[in-house]
């Protein structure tokens, strides 16, 4: 949050993707600065996950621009660079957290290589490095090392999720999308992984886009909410502010449909 | 190569058929293939593969590639995992020579035109020579991805990395790499190729190899190619360089000890006798007057088994 002086990390400008007549998500800008998080709520259907798709780089906009801060060239467009420099840019400079895990990880091989694969896609050739990598990350995670080698499938959901994340972080990205990743866990494992996402972001500095239809979730992680309606962004704020007085009537609905312990 | 039309005055052929079996149309389409393969070395072509007289994994890519390729002029060798006596080597040279008419041959040195499975000769090829190879999975990267539409995208971009966590994975569990055939290489630095079924023992061979190596796969319709004197590297670590096997045991027969050796069971005891895969190339050294002990080499016992057991040596 300190650097907001500084260029954005990300600008989405007048984002809005159709599908056919149906509105997945309109006229949606923001902008997101380095080692900021940013959170998306909305209700199923609001189009939050579109809007995620969108601007990482997995579906391309109907109109509108997604511009990045790519570490040579400055702010560019992400959907006018070449196909593999976005790719490049996904494996590197981006990391992808899906709500489903198995939509993230390569079920098929062993934690260590799900940890270790963009480290090879990237020219990683030593093993002995990739492996010590690999378990770096697998502890900070607090992954239990003896599992280096099982295949994720023999994982619970909360591990499968951290190694997501393990994953993803193992390049040094500078932004990181999360799509719902605590849903799907039960309560206590949600909040260890929050505890500990929020801690990675803190020591790392990652900017996050977070989206969740969670307050809690966002109430924790998020230093600036979005809340999304029908594809639009209805209300947009610090998080505090956001929760604590909603002004627009949807997030006040929102907001007091929090079901208390 | 001769373009091979009718041919009137060739003894012993089968009436009815055209020259090589396939038709001239075919043939120009094969080699259309053919053509673009060499030209990007490694990078696997399209074509229409047509159905052939025998089953699919018995080498109906190689023999359509063969077919295109022949003329009349040619002498043809067929290696069915080394050696020339097997099912599949005596069908496929018998197919040719009766819808061909063309001479076959047995010894690596006396062939124009080699079709292999499993094996690349002991015995260096030269740059008159081509070697065909029947690929049953021509795809590398299909163990890990399954999306034709991905691994196509992978190839463009030369997004290889995803070969070395196949690796990875071996030396994780394993200690070491045991891929043991049809080893990932990687062709003029850039496409990533399956070798076909050929043992990693057989990879260096490929490397700059003076002869032009055509592989085809007849039920996955691809054709690729690696040019005479191309550059062909085996994946590896750094860490853990790529090795081929070795035998701490000579061919019984003509004596080598460089040569790949097959392991023949020769009675219920365990006895084994080693000798080489390559027929052509242990007759050949025998016919020089190198010779092997003959012997079997009796049983080991198995020590794994006992301390299994949980008894102390």
């Amino acid at each position: 949050m300190n650097a907001r002086a500084a260029n954005p990390l990300l600008e989405v400008k007048d984002l809005s993707r159709r599908y056919g007549n149906q509105v997945g998500c309109e006229d949606v800008s923001f902008e997101l600065y380095p080692g900021e998080v940013l959170g998306v709520v909305g209700e199923s259907g609001s189009g939050k996950t579109t809007l995620l798709k969108c601007v990482s780089g997995l579906l391309p906009p109907s109109a509108g621009a997604v511009r990045f801060d790519t570490r040579i060239d400055g702010l560019r467009d992400i959907y006018a660079m070449s196909e593999p420099e976005r790719r490049m840019l996904m494996r590197t400079d981006w990391g992808i957290v899906f709500q489903n895990p198995r939509d993230g990880l390569r079920m098929n091989v062993s934690a260590g290589a799900n940890v270790g694969e963009r480290l090879m896609a990237v020219g990683a050739r030593h093993y002995g490095e990739i492996r010590g990598a690999a378990s770096d990350w697998l502890e900070k995670v607090e992954m239990d090392l003896g599992r280096i080698d099982h295949l994720p499938a023999t994982f619970s959901g909360g591990m499968q999720q951290r190694l997501q994340i393990a994953r993803n972080l193992v390049t040094g990205p500078r932004l990181v999308f999360m799509d719902e990743p605590t849903s799907g866990l039960d309560v206590s494992v949600q909040a260890r992984l929050l505890d500990l996402i929020r801690g990675l972001v803190r020591r790392l500095g990652i900017a996050c886009v977070v989206v969740t239809h969670d307050l809690g979730v966002v109430r924790l992680l998020s230093h600036r909410l979005m809340v999304m309606r029908g594809g639009r962004v209805v209300e947009q704020g610090l998080t505090d502010q956001v929760l604590d007085d909603p002004q627009h009537p949807y997030t006040q609905l929102l907001v007091s449909s929090i079901l208390p312990v | 190569m001769m373009d091979g039309t009718m041919q009137p005055g060739v003894p012993d052929t089968l009436e009815g058929y055209n020259f090589a079996y396939l038709d001239e149309q075919t043939k120009r389409m094969i080699r259309r293939a053919t053509l673009k393969a060499v030209a990007i070395p490694g990078y696997q072509v399209p074509f229409g593969s047509r159905e052939m007289p025998l089953p699919y994994g018995w080498g109906t890519g190689g023999i359509q590639v063969t077919a295109s390729i022949i003329g009349m002029d040619d002498t043809l060798k067929v290696i069915d995992q080394g050696a020339d006596d097997t099912t599949n080597a005596v069908n496929i040279r018998r197919f040719f020579a009766k819808t061909a008419g063309v001479a076959t041959t047995e010894k690596t040195a006396e062939a124009s035109i080699i079709q292999t499975r499993h094996r690349i000769p002991e015995e260096p090829l030269r740059a008159d020579q081509i070697i065909v190879y029947q690929v049953p999975i021509p795809e590398p990267l299909r163990f890990i991805e399954p999306r034709e539409t991905e691994t196509r995208k992978m190839h463009a971009l030369a997004e290889y990395g995803i070969m070395h966590v196949g690796l990875y994975e071996e030396i994780a569990h394993f200690g070491r790499i045991t891929q043991g055939y049809d080893y990932p290489v990687q062709v003029n630095d850039r496409y990533v190729m399956a070798p076909s079924p050929i043992p990693k023992f057989d990879n260096p061979k490929m490397d700059r190899m003076a002869a032009l190596q055509l592989f085809g796969a007849g039920r996955e319709k691809r054709i690729y190619a690696v040019p005479p004197h191309t550059k062909v590297k085996s994946l590896d670590f750094e860490d853990h360089p790529f090795t081929i096997e070795s035998w701490d045991k000579a061919c019984a027969l003509c004596g080598s000890d460089h040569s790949y050796l097959d392991e023949v069971i020769t009675d219920d005891q365990g006895s084994r006798l080693f000798v080489c895969s390559d027929s052509d190339y242990c007759r050949t050294r025998r016919e020089a007057g190198h010779a092997g002990s003959g012997l079997p080499v009796p049983a080991e016992p198995d020590t794994t088994r006992d301390t299994q057991a949980g008894e102390q040596p």
